[in-house]
């Protein structure tokens, strides 16, 4: 009882406990220290300097330092009152060494020359200590120096000169709304990060970056008191890669879907979804519930994301494929055999599957990853066929290749990077082709959008989803709202019955803020992008139960 | 040095403390060193060491609140962190849910601490992590674990006059042994305060075993089993359908836990008669911290018995609402077990399935406390009280109301992850369709 699956943290429904997770915790600060610059980058090269020159005395074949200042700001309310406004600043460096062909990890808050020194001495310590029962030394893939560069997220807005007032504001207008239209209560918050990483390696690397994220989310729970039954709906909005303009809610971004539902893609309109949330939560009171069986599922890119994530995303990790996680998160089904023979089917003719560091407005667009690898646009899966995995320096040679992909990445300077999921996107279909299109084309169906009840099973082959709102589909018409849906699948016959993809007007980004992996756990951000798409004859059972 | 004695800790809250001019002020002072390793491949993967120690101060002028951290505490540091809670506090807006601190509390004698943990080295964790992989090696085995250990200490003061300090210890370990034909898994989970209790060989060979006979599993029909529990599994279910014992959201009519027509379900047999479930901080075999964050005592609390709801967690805010004492949400859940082993159990299973492990488990629906998951690491067949054969893995869909409605036998019990769980055996559990994964 004493873990917390932080991924509830999500929910903010009946479910879900409204506390943060400790790992995104600095320490607490005033707001204005949000706006101190911090220490120069000149400032941040001799520091850099210290560690990798005191690494190589101590005879370090590699060294990397990540000297990070991460600067959060969280705003919680329900209903009418304000929860908790959270300012955190964490500030220190990591430093990551190669002695005797083991990696050494060591992090310190004390940056002083002798606290760098003392940090680095301890990560070749235990390099040291742990290569007497290292069985595979560390092998890198080469990658150039790029001199002293950096890399900002493109944003229009930073959070940080937003006061907190006016976030507040919104958020308790976005409740007020929500309870004037029938909610009887609302959970509200907005999450919005910023990462300054400084990475220098002995590659000859300097590289400053600034990565900003942003996340606005609630939960709206309406209430019959009488039949003693809640249903909550969550926002439909999506973490991004953005500054502060994503919460303007502007008209050019807002898109219409099936069910009269509002969609956003690069700009969120809270107020408005948390109106149409309380109307859509009391609906669901009364909703008929699904008769079980085979339906023809069209998912929205907002719900389809999870999907990725979870059946494409994880399975072609590479560490994961090689074991590396297989006391935690487990192993994968993609097994190596299956991509060397080059026709393993993952998927349909038309599912185009890549993966992407570069794409912008998501959450894991950075210029350079947390080795200092240049970020770039892969294939995973090109016309249904399995082609590559996602890796970083010390493990692509296993897959005979010699350029790490560049999808390295820790929470913190104060944790060790290893391989994290670079956003995983299924191309839109080439023909034109709408979601209104794709409606008239189904004869029993269902629609689903949103993320909800998400488990798959440590190889990643069975799955089961649930979704924020779902519609029947009958002759071609949008049906009633449904309730109770969870479809059930396995990953090959699920991506195998993939049957039509909506074109790229409709494509947008789901994301996942808190992805967590590792021992001990730690959680990236990542995006997936897709157009609705159709998959057929998908197995749809009844999560109704009688108490 | 991130762990201070209670001396130590009180001359430095008591210094702390006297730097506030707030109305109130609380400060919460932590500690601890923790070490771990990981493994992989039969190779460690990767090892570190991490110390930490902080202050969190709350100061208030009426319902206006400011909290600030520092990780120092020279005077300076100690002025600087005060003097910023009281600055956030000035501008903060008025929290109506605001409660005052409280005065000195009565706390139980605390046993959470062994002085063999705090003693970790490297040594002793790169030689747990050979007790898995040159065993697993032997047998054709690939050994995947986690050890990590942590000692420290947490203190409080207010300007209340309340004092509080606990020190603990822990260590957790799982390991995963997969055989190096890809169609066995097994898995093993250890917790204690006192790592001499901790027996890293025969962890690691429980698992080893279980890789072995989950070896070329065959595929039954998903549906309703007679099931026994290994209490690993049933642990996770058990905590989630803990989590709607919360008072508050029970009585606004969003839990499980609330009633038809209003109201909650306190005082209702919701399960089975034969179970009891409560919290104890001085339990020998699971000792935990004898106050709360927030400096409320904990004590032995009845929650489930004979099946009936004997109590829900109030906060202290709900309580005064309610006009009810408060009830801090406990650090550990005991249920009862019996006297069957579990060899006794299988014995007594005509047809049925035993599950090492539920894992990915996610809520499905909270009105009905329905989850989903799937079995993992060693799923076993059984048929006139023998282990016939490993069995693919199942998805289940399944309530832990349901799954204590439906209970059949208990079993011993054991530690795991700081709470006592007992073996189940249990009638009808719901799989809904089969798993390919190993």
């Amino acid at each position: 009882m004493k873990r917390r699956d932080f991924v509830q943290l999500a929910g903010l429904g009946a479910a879900g406990a409204m506390t943060v997770p400790s790992e995104l915790m600095g320490k607490n600060v005033p707001v204005e220290a949000l706006l101190d610059p911090g220490v120069d980058t000149a400032g941040k090269k001799v520091m850099a300097d210290t560690a990798l020159n005191t690494a190589k005395s101590l005879s370090a074949t590699y060294a990397d330092v990540r000297l990070g200042r991460y600067l959060n700001q969280y705003v919680f309310t329900r209903e009418d009152k304000v929860q908790n406004v959270v300012n955190t600043e964490s500030f220190g460096m990591g430093i990551r060494v190669i002695a005797n062909g083991t990696w050494g990890f060591a992090s310190t808050t004390d940056v002083s020359s002798d606290g760098i020194k003392k940090a680095t001495e301890q990560a070749v310590a235990i390099a040291k200590a742990n290569s007497k029962i290292q069985k595979e030394p560390v092998k890198l893939a080469p990658v150039k120096g790029y001199g002293e560069v950096s890399w900002k997220t493109p944003i229009k807005k930073d959070f940080k000169d937003v006061p907190v007032s006016e976030k507040v504001d919104l958020l308790l207008k976005a409740n007020a709304k929500a309870m004037e239209n029938g909610a009887n209560f609302v959970n509200s918050a907005l999450f919005m990060v910023n990462e300054q990483k400084y990475f220098a390696s002995t590659e000859g690397s300097y590289i400053d970056q600034d990565v900003h994220r942003i996340w606005p989310t609630f939960g709206v729970t309406a209430i019959d008191r009488e039949k003693g039954k809640f249903k909550s709906r969550q926002a439909l909005s999506a973490p991004m890669g953005m500054g502060y303009e994503y919460m303007d809610g502007s008209a050019s971004e807002k898109m219409s879907a099936p069910g009269d539902i509002k969609l956003y893609r690069n700009s969120y309109d809270m107020v408005e979804d948390a109106i149409m949330a309380a109307q859509q939560a009391k609906e669901m009171l009364s909703a008929k519930s699904v008769e079980p069986g085979k339906y023809d599922l069209v998912l929205e890119p907002n719900h389809l994301g999870l999907t990725i994530h979870e059946s494409v995303g994880h399975p072609l990790e590479l560490d994961r494929v090689l074991g590396y996680e297989a006391n935690y998160a487990g192993t994968s089904f993609a097994t190596l055999d299956k991509w060397k023979a080059g026709d393993f089917k993952y998927g349909s003719d038309i599912v185009n599957l890549v993966a992407d560091k570069t794409q912008a407005g998501s959450l894991g667009a950075v210029g350079y990853d947390d080795e200092g690898v240049a970020c770039k646009k892969w294939d995973l899966v090109r016309d249904g066929i399995l082609v590559n995995y996602q890796a970083i320096r010390d493990q692509v040679h296993m897959i005979d290749q010699n350029e790490s992909h560049g999808c390295c990445y820790s929470q913190s300077w104060n944790d060790v990077q290893f391989q994290r999921m670079p956003n995983v996107s299924l191309e839109p279909g080439t023909e034109k082709y709408s979601v209104s299109d794709m409606i008239k084309d189904v004869e029993k169906g269902i629609y689903i959008a949103g993320r909800g009840s998400y488990s798959i099973d440590q190889q990643r082959y069975n799955f089961q989803f649930g979704g924020t709102v779902f519609y029947e589909i009958k002759d071609g018409k949008i049906g009633p709202m449904l309730n109770d849906v969870a479809y059930q699948s396995n990953t090959q016959e699920f991506w195998n019955s993939c049957a039509k993809i909506c074109d790229k007007d409709d494509y947008r980004m789901f994301g996942s803020f808190f992805d967590g992996k590792g021992q001990p756990s730690q959680i990236s951000a990542v995006s997936h992008g897709s157009s609705t798409t159709r998959f057929d004859g998908v197995n749809v059972i009844n999560t109704g139960r009688t108490i | 040095m991130a762990i201070y004695s209670k001396e130590e800790a009180k001359q430095i809250l008591e210094k702390a403390l006297s730097f506030s001019t707030a109305d109130t002020c609380e400060i919460n002072l932590n500690g601890s060193e923790s070490g771990n390793i990981r493994y992989a491949r039969n190779t460690v993967s990767t090892a570190g060491h991490r110390s930490n120690q902080n202050m969190t101060v709350q100061c208030s002028y009426g319902k206006k609140s400011g909290v600030a951290t520092i990780d120092e505490f020279d005077d300076a540091s100690l002025k600087k962190v005060v003097k910023r809670a009281e600055e956030l506090a000035k501008l903060s807006p008025e929290n109506p849910e605001f409660m005052e601190p409280l005065s000195q509390q009565e706390y139980l004698d605390s046993s959470t601490y062994s002085a063999s943990t705090s003693k970790i080295t490297p040594e002793f964790r790169a030689k747990v992590a050979a007790s898995s992989i040159e065993p697993a090696a032997a047998k054709d085995v690939t050994a995947a674990g986690f050890l990590n250990d942590s000692a420290g200490f947490a203190a409080m003061m207010n300007s209340k006059g309340l004092f509080a300090y606990n020190e603990s210890t822990s260590v957790n370990f799982t390991v995963t042994m997969r055989s190096n034909d890809g169609t066995g898994s097994g898995w093993v989970t250890r917790d204690f305060n006192d790592v001499d209790k901790f027996d890293a060989e025969e962890a690691s060979q429980i698992a080893i075993d279980k890789a072995l006979q989950s070896r070329n599993a065959k595929a039954i029909e998903p549906g309703k089993y007679t099931v026994i529990l290994e209490p690993a599994a049933s642990a996770q279910l058990l905590g989630n359908m803990f989590g709607s014992f919360n008072a508050r959201r029970a009585d606004e009519g969003r839990s499980f836990m609330s009633k038809e027509g209003g109201g909650t379900k306190l005082g209702e047999k919701i399960v089975d008669e034969r179970v009891n479930l409560w919290s104890d901080p001085q339990h020998p075999d699971v000792p935990s911290a004898p106050w709360a964050g927030d400096g409320q005592a904990r004590k032995k609390m009845s929650w489930l018995e004979g099946g009936v709801v004997k109590n829900l967690f109030y906060g202290r805010y709900w309580a005064k609402e309610k006009g009810v004492d408060p009830i801090p949400f406990p650090s550990n859940g005991i249920m009862d077990g019996g006297d069957a082993s579990l060899e006794d159990m299988i014995k007594d299973t005509k047809k049925g399935i035993l599950v090492t492990r539920l894992w990915y488990i996610r809520t499905v629906d909270p009105q009905t406390l329905l989850y989903t998951g799937l079995t993992r690491d060693g799923t076993f067949f059984i048929e006139n009280g023998k282990i016939k054969h490993p069995v693919k893995n199942f998805r289940f869909n399944e309530s832990p109301i349901i799954m204590l409605n439906n209970l059949e036998t208990l079993g011993r019990q054991v530690r795991i992850n700081g709470n006592l769980i007992p073996y189940m055996k249990v009638r009808d559990f719901t799989f809904t369709s089969l798993s390919d994964a190993v």
